[in-house]
């Protein structure tokens, strides 16, 4: 404000029992509001984590070791898989409430092959059960135009069911089939495959995101999808290909996890999975609302969830008080993309 | 009820409310700047300027929608800061808004006293609910039925049911955007007594219209405002709308529109319509030739933007051939079952009516916007190139003379002429043989007008052929070769040279000629 504004403060009248503070926070606020919001939106997520990493690193001994470092990856390999790809979806408009239970559905499927089967076979044969899901999802959301979030969440109880009767409710366990723990379990330059099987997946659905034709239509689908379609952008198909994608990630995790631990259940992911890859992406910074968001920003959120998660253990607090910290942050992590929508309309 | 004025206001007599020194941008865009002016109590004070001068914002900061980025609003003396619309009609500030906020299922004495409604131990009193309706109608002078539902009434008489809602709120001051845009002239002129009414029984009124002849009729004073600035704040009296106009306009009237290019003898036909009939289109054939600016005029809903979404296939359409004719006379068709994608291959490029819901892609960047058509080109493998595309984007917004802002930056945050200009890049980029423009000036400043009146003579000059639909005559008329004139989904004229006039195509529009020449 280049003009003193004399008698501003007296006159205006703060709110009812506002602090001293109160007046400086929301004079932050209030300003320029935009910038500030936006730009804590776009490097958003990266000071948290940073801060967070460094916290960790001082306060707990066993944490900035190779070895818990590499096994937080590991652990989170099948997780951001199916977050990277879901980032996809969401950017071009959509959600994929059904991962979880895709997720599930392909592990018992290829889990159950690898018994009777080859290990090469069973894992082809599970990413095309999710393929195949993803496909179906799509269908559903574009060409008969019901809702994704509805779409999705059918489909996941569908799919649950479906992965249920294939196992009949029972747990299956494949300790005999190693060439499929291989997938999982085999060690490369002192990394785990699963590892490397999901960065190099994270790092081709970032390429395709940000560096090619199929990326831009997906903002422009998510951004505005009438608009895009006047633009020449195969909305629809776009949209599908997305939930082709998320499909078959979901089945890459599920059978990944299973190879881990030699066995698969109906039960494996559920929604709990669903709700932590969209908690990542959506922590990340991505939009909810789409046309907004990168993989990179997925993969950091899908890492500060799990580096809250490895605190609270490394550091002995209270795991109760991890849900509650989780809930918080996907809270502020909404509210800053709303307000920041708010604000630049 | 909240202290409505302080005891400030009898040091202020006079002075309702002031606004000192006020600005506001959104995005990078200035829409207000340094606005100062008073209103007295009682008055009836009408905002005037161009489309996207000011005067909405202003309205809106006035009654709390918006609060100003910088200056001060004053309310009978005393400094306020109104944080929401809530804020302010608890101070008497009430904005009734272009679009109606009614609830149509519920009476019209329930909207009138909705979410204030009297109470009984949390049931609705309806016998005192009628009561005070009725008191409250009688004090202002409306004959309006409380039990009506208001869905069922027509525009005018839900414009009283928001003036009745706030008034029984105590509104002390009511800003009205644009009421009499929606209504017919006996309407309007209901409404223009109600307005005098409020001020005579001292209500404040803040007026913004686009109807020059309406604000010279009521108001006591009057603001003109121009590219977010203030002009000047006079005396209605003395005025007249040739003068408040060029005020507006900063210029004289004319001048505005480039020099016409005469389209050869010998120009090929690049459009050629036949039998097109799809929604609110019914049976329309015409042609369209290299070089030439075919307007397209009509009344609101007579289906000129479903013409063009029809031959651009954004519209299913059920019958009727779209051929383009490229160079080499290559004919390409249009099929029935055709989308935008295909159009657009065949050579057509379209501006859509709503850059905001049909054309930006809001949050994406500039370069991302302008590119969007045309990635093939400027990609190896389906893989974005990054300098060719700079370079691309940065020659073409050169071309359609994009000034200013980086290409990274989000394109809502240019300013509305910039934003328009970004499509016409995004559409040229295809180099298209035929491009249809759709409202392509609505609300953009004087500047960008003239920029893209420039663009569209320039364009036809390279031999594209442009369909140009606007509900502006003038521009019609200034810049098209040749004009059909739509009614009820049909062509119901055409006119071209000395033939079209605006009284002509007026005439033909309320189907008072027959298709001519």
């Amino acid at each position: 404000m280049s003009q003193p504004q004399a008698g501003t403060p007296k006159a205006e009248k703060p709110d009812k029992g506002a602090f001293p503070g109160t007046s400086a926070i929301t004079a932050i606020l209030r300003e320029p509001r935009t910038e500030i919001l936006g730009r804590a939106r776009r490097g958003g997520i990266m000071l948290p984590f940073l801060v967070l990493f460094i916290v960790l690193s001082i306060s707990s001994g066993p944490f900035f070791t190779k070895a818990n470092l590499l096994a937080i990856l590991d652990q989170q390999a099948s997780t951001l898989i199916i977050a990277a790809a879901g980032t996809l979806v969401l950017v071009a408009g959509g959600i994929d409430l059904s991962v979880g239970a895709t997720y599930a559905l392909a592990s018992v499927v290829a889990t159950k092959l690898a018994l009777s089967s080859s290990p090469v076979l069973a894992i082809l044969a599970g990413i095309a059960v999710g393929l195949v899901v993803g496909l179906v999802n799509g269908v559903i959301a574009t060409f008969f135009r019901i809702n994704s979030l509805i779409a999705t969440l059918a489909m996941s109880f569908v799919i649950a069911g479906l992965a249920s009767l294939a196992t009949s409710g029972n747990l299956i366990i494949a300790y005999t089939a190693l060439g499929y723990a291989a997938l999982a379990r085999t060690s490369f330059l002192a990394v785990n495959t699963s590892t490397w099987t999901m960065i190099a997946v994270v790092i081709a659905l970032g390429v395709v995101l940000s560096r090619t034709i199929a990326g831009r239509y997906m903002y422009a689908a998510g951004s505005n999808a009438e608009a895009a379609r006047l633009a020449g952008v195969r909305v629809q198909l776009i949209r599908l290909t997305t939930f082709v994608i998320s499909g078959g990630a979901a089945a890459l995790g599920g059978i990944i996890d299973a190879s881990r631990v030699l066995s698969a259940q109906a039960s494996n992911g559920e929604t709990t999975l669903t709700f932590t890859v969209l908690a990542g992406i959506v922590v990340g910074g991505t939009s909810i609302l789409g046309g907004e968001g990168a993989i990179w920003r997925t993969v950091v959120g899908t890492l500060f969830i799990a580096l809250i998660g490895n605190g609270f253990v490394l550091l002995g607090l209270n795991p109760l008080y991890e849900q509650i910290t989780l809930g918080g942050i996907l809270l502020i992590a909404v509210g800053a993309d709303a307000w920041s929508r708010l604000r630049t309309r | 009820m909240a202290r409505l004025i302080g005891p400030a206001s009898e040091r202020h007599q006079g002075v309702h409310v002031e606004l000192r020194d006020i600005s506001k941008s959104f995005g990078g865009t200035h829409a207000l700047e340094g606005v100062s002016l008073a209103i007295g109590h009682g008055s009836i004070h009408a905002m005037v300027g161009e489309n996207g001068a000011g005067k909405s914002t202003l309205g809106k900061i006035l009654s709390g929608v918006h609060s100003p980025d910088h200056g001060q609003l004053l309310l009978a003396g005393e400094p306020v800061r109104f944080r929401s619309p809530r804020d302010a009609i608890s101070r008497g500030v009430i904005l009734i808004a272009q679009e109606l906020a009614t609830v149509p299922s519920l009476t019209v004495a329930e909207n009138v006293f909705l979410g204030v409604e009297p109470r009984h131990a949390g049931f609705q009193n309806r016998r005192e609910l009628r009561r005070r309706y009725t008191e409250l109608a009688a004090s202002v002078g409306f004959e309006l039925d409380g039990d009506a539902n208001v869905g069922r009434l027509r525009t005018a008489d839900q414009q009283k049911v928001e003036i009745l809602r706030a008034l029984c709120r105590n509104a002390q001051l009511i800003v009205m955007d644009e009421p009499t845009a929606a209504l017919s002239r006996p309407d309007a002129e209901a409404l223009h007594l109600v307005v005098r009414q409020l001020a005579r029984s001292g209500t404040t009124v803040v007026l913004v219209s686009h109807f020059l002849n309406e604000v010279l009729e009521l108001a006591d004073e009057v603001t003109i405002l121009r590219d977010g600035r203030l002009v000047q704040t006079v005396p209605a009296a003395g005025q007249t709308e040739d003068s408040l106009l060029s005020a507006m306009l900063g210029r004289p009237l004319d001048a505005a529109f480039p020099p016409r290019r005469p389209v050869p003898a010998d120009a090929p036909v690049l459009l050629s319509v036949r039998g097109l009939t799809a929604p609110g289109v019914n049976d329309v054939s015409f042609d369209l030739r290299a070089g030439e600016i075919l307007g397209l005029a009509g009344l609101v809903g007579a289906g000129r933007t479903e013409l063009a979404r029809a031959v651009y296939r954004a519209n299913r359409v059920r019958a009727g051939t779209v051929s383009v004719t490229g160079p080499a006379d290559a004919v390409g068709m249009v099929s029935v079952t055709g989308t935008p994608r295909t159009a657009m291959r065949a050579g057509l490029a379209m501006i859509p009516e709503s850059r905001k819901e049909q054309g930006l892609l809001p949050g994406r960047s500039v370069v991302e916007n302008v590119t969007l058509s045309s990635l093939a080109q400027i990609s190896r493998a389906g893989i974005v190139r990054p300098r060719p595309e700079r370079r691309a984007v940065r020659d073409m917004l050169a071309k359609v003379d994009v000034r200013g802002g980086s290409q990274a930056a989000a394109a809502s945050a240019l300013s509305g002429g910039n934003q328009q200009k970004l499509l016409f890049a995004r559409s040229l980029l295809r180099d298209p043989l035929v491009l249809i423009a759709d409202e392509p000036t609505r609300g953009v400043d004087v500047g960008a007008k003239r920029a893209i009146y420039q663009l569209l003579a320039s364009l036809t000059g390279r031999g594209l052929g442009v369909l140009l639909i606007s509900s502006d005559v003038e521009e019609i008329l200034g810049l098209a070769h040749r004009v059909l004139v739509m009614r009820a989904g049909q062509i119901a004229a055409e006119f071209s040279g000395d033939a079209a006039t605006e009284a002509a195509i007026l005439g033909a529009a309320f189907g008072a000629t027959e298709r001519g020449a």
